[in-house]
């Protein structure tokens, strides 16, 4: 079993999200990226986009698939993991932290408590992910 | 010859399997007013060699550039075919109506493309240039598309030097996505750039620029691109790749995406196509071209190889996410431009531009001592130019199709202010004996 880290909230698209303040961090978990395989690229939208909960905010493609990625909660993007531009192995050799995608100003913060606490995650990896 | 290969029994079979009883019946819907009663007015079928005494008698009354000179361009160009072009694409390696783009069984197919590709990248002074899309009109289209995608703008400015014909099929691609197009006027012949400056704001996603334009005259690409750039703006630059043997790369001017028409290397005219859309742009947009790419890469065993790669902007991948719903290329004219750029090589290419150039402006000389006749425009031109005539255009062309001379393209269906002008292109093709009898019969036509 890939690691599920416990203080994270998870999505059913495989999406992790970290409040810091009152920001919140996303990024994909170790069970998708080591289900997508090598990543070699991901397309990340600009500071300031606007964002709505499970709608595409991204994409990350790998050797094997093109997948779309999903925004955790209703939002505006406040940062973004410019790194992973010229290194986006990034996001497989360490999903938690400097493979983070964007950083959120949530407009709906209680979103956060909708979302997949990391024992539920872990329930719904081990049922197939999906 | 039957071109309906099922037999009776078959149609019985097929019939009885969907339930009804003739084919008659699956017609009754259609209202009886709608259908015809009677045979097709065709005449009897013909023999062979009488077929094609038929056909050839039908392909004689066209006045073509075998037959004709011609002085044509506007987009279409008669530059010399070297002959190897048509010997090497026959070869059913290349022939096929098909592309096949599996590694595993085309890499000579590929490896073609690729050559292509690099020609063009290396033309145009762009890092990256796709396997070519249908023509010129198309390619600009998608660069537009694609200028909207990079820089999530929706609206763009066009100069009026633009082919008025690749601008058309622009307005239909930009229904779709609503976006808005801006017209920036010539000055004398080239684009009012300081129109341009006011038009290109933090709104635009790309400020597009023809050069030569489709009146000849040649634009500031290096302004353009400065214009653009300094609010954020793409500049597309839309040239001929057979004059970049001479006149200045589009990537070396400041061009993001640089697209035209390539017919110009070694296709024929064909009466207006198949043609080659030439599609270059710079590294960091590579991910939002459209249209297929081949890249080079190495085997299990270290072998060089050529694979279609960045499958993943295209369709059949990214489904309505895809750049762009081009999904093939157009092969065959893109080895013609391979083989023609090969054979002429880089001082050929060079004579071609500077001899097109030199006789362009030898026509324009001879051509403008007629009284009454002079030049439309007065910015430099290259190998084409708009001629004002004391007479209406399409009256003189007529006449001179006596003379077996096909002396130019009247500009009136394009801007009806320019009712009174002819646009002339001047090839290397052309000799000094054609041109100075071109002179002389527009010199009798217009007297």
């Amino acid at each position: 079993m890939a690691n599920v880290p416990a203080e994270l909230r998870y999505t059913r698209e495989h999406e992790w999200a970290k409040a810091e303040g009152g920001r919140v961090r996303v990024g994909i978990t170790a069970y998708a990226q080591e289900q997508l395989g090598d990543v070699v690229f991901v397309e990340l939208p600009k500071t300031g986009a606007k964002l709505t909960h499970m709608q595409g905010f991204g994409v990350v493609e790998s050797v094997k698939a093109v997948s779309d990625l999903f925004a955790p909660l209703d939002g505006a993007v406040a940062e973004v993991n410019e790194a992973l531009r010229q290194a986006p192995e990034l996001v497989n050799q360490d999903p938690y932290g400097k493979g983070w995608m964007i950083v959120i100003t949530p407009s709906q913060p209680a979103q956060l408590d909708t979302l997949m606490t990391a024992k539920e995650y872990e329930a719904f990896v081990a049922g197939g992910g999906h | 010859m039957r071109y309906i290969p099922n037999t009776a029994a078959q149609q019985r079979e097929m019939l009885a399997t969907i339930g009804v009883d003739s084919i008659e019946d699956l017609l009754a819907r259609v209202p009886a007013r709608a259908r015809l009663t009677r045979p097709l007015d065709l005449p009897a079928a013909s023999a062979e060699p009488e077929l094609i005494r038929h056909l050839r008698g039908l392909a004689a009354a066209n006045a073509d550039a075998d037959a004709y000179v011609c002085f044509l361009g506007a987009g279409s160009y008669d530059h010399a075919i070297p002959s190897p072009i048509g010997h090497l694409i026959s070869r059913g390696e290349f022939f096929t109506a098909y592309t096949p783009y599996q590694p595993e069984a085309s890499q000579g197919t590929l490896r073609s493309i690729y050559e292509y590709q690099t020609i063009i990248a290396e033309l145009t002074g762009m890092d990256v240039a796709n396997a070519s899309i249908y023509d010129g009109a198309s390619a600009l289209a998608e660069a537009v598309l694609m200028a909207h995608s990079v820089t999530e703008r929706d609206q763009v400015v066009l100069s009026a030097g633009v082919n008025p014909l690749y601008r058309a099929v622009v307005e239909t691609y930009v229904e779709g996505p609503a976006l808005r197009l801006r017209t920036i006027p010539l000055g004398d012949g080239a684009s009012d750039l300081a129109a341009a400056r006011k038009a290109v704001s933090a709104k635009t996603a790309a400020l597009v620029v023809q050069s030569p334009n489709f009146y000849g005259c040649l634009e500031d690409l290096a302004e353009a691109a400065e214009i653009a750039h300094a609010a954020g703006a793409l500049l597309i630059a839309v040239v001929d790749p057979v004059n970049l043997g001479v006149l200045e790369p589009p990537g070396a001017l400041g061009a993001d995406i640089a697209v035209g028409e390539g017919q110009g290397l070694g296709v024929p005219m064909s009466f207006g196509g198949p043609s080659l859309g030439v599609f270059s742009a710079k590294q960091d947009l590579v991910r939002r071209m459209p249209g297929r790419l081949v890249g080079a890469t190495v085997d299990l065993e270290g072998r060089r190889g050529y694979v279609l790669t960045l499958q993943t902007r295209e369709q059949h991948i990214r489904r309505e996410k895809a750049t762009s719903n081009i999904c093939t290329n157009v092969a065959l004219c893109a080895l013609m431009a391979t083989i023609y750029t090969a054979t002429l090589g880089k001082q050929g290419l060079v004579r071609v531009g500077e001899l097109a150039a030199a006789k362009a402006h030898y026509a324009a000389e001879r051509l403008t001592r007629i009284p009454g006749v002079r030049l439309r425009f007065g910015a430099p031109y290259f190998k084409e130019f708009a001629l004002q005539l004391p007479k209406p255009p399409e009256r003189v062309v007529q006449r001179l199709l006596r003379d077996r001379i096909l002396a130019g393209v009247p500009l009136r269906q394009f801007d009806r202010t320019l009712k009174d002008s002819l646009l002339v292109a001047v090839t290397e093709k052309r000799t000094r004996d054609e041109i100075d009898a071109f002179a002389d019969a527009l010199g009798r036509a217009v007297a």
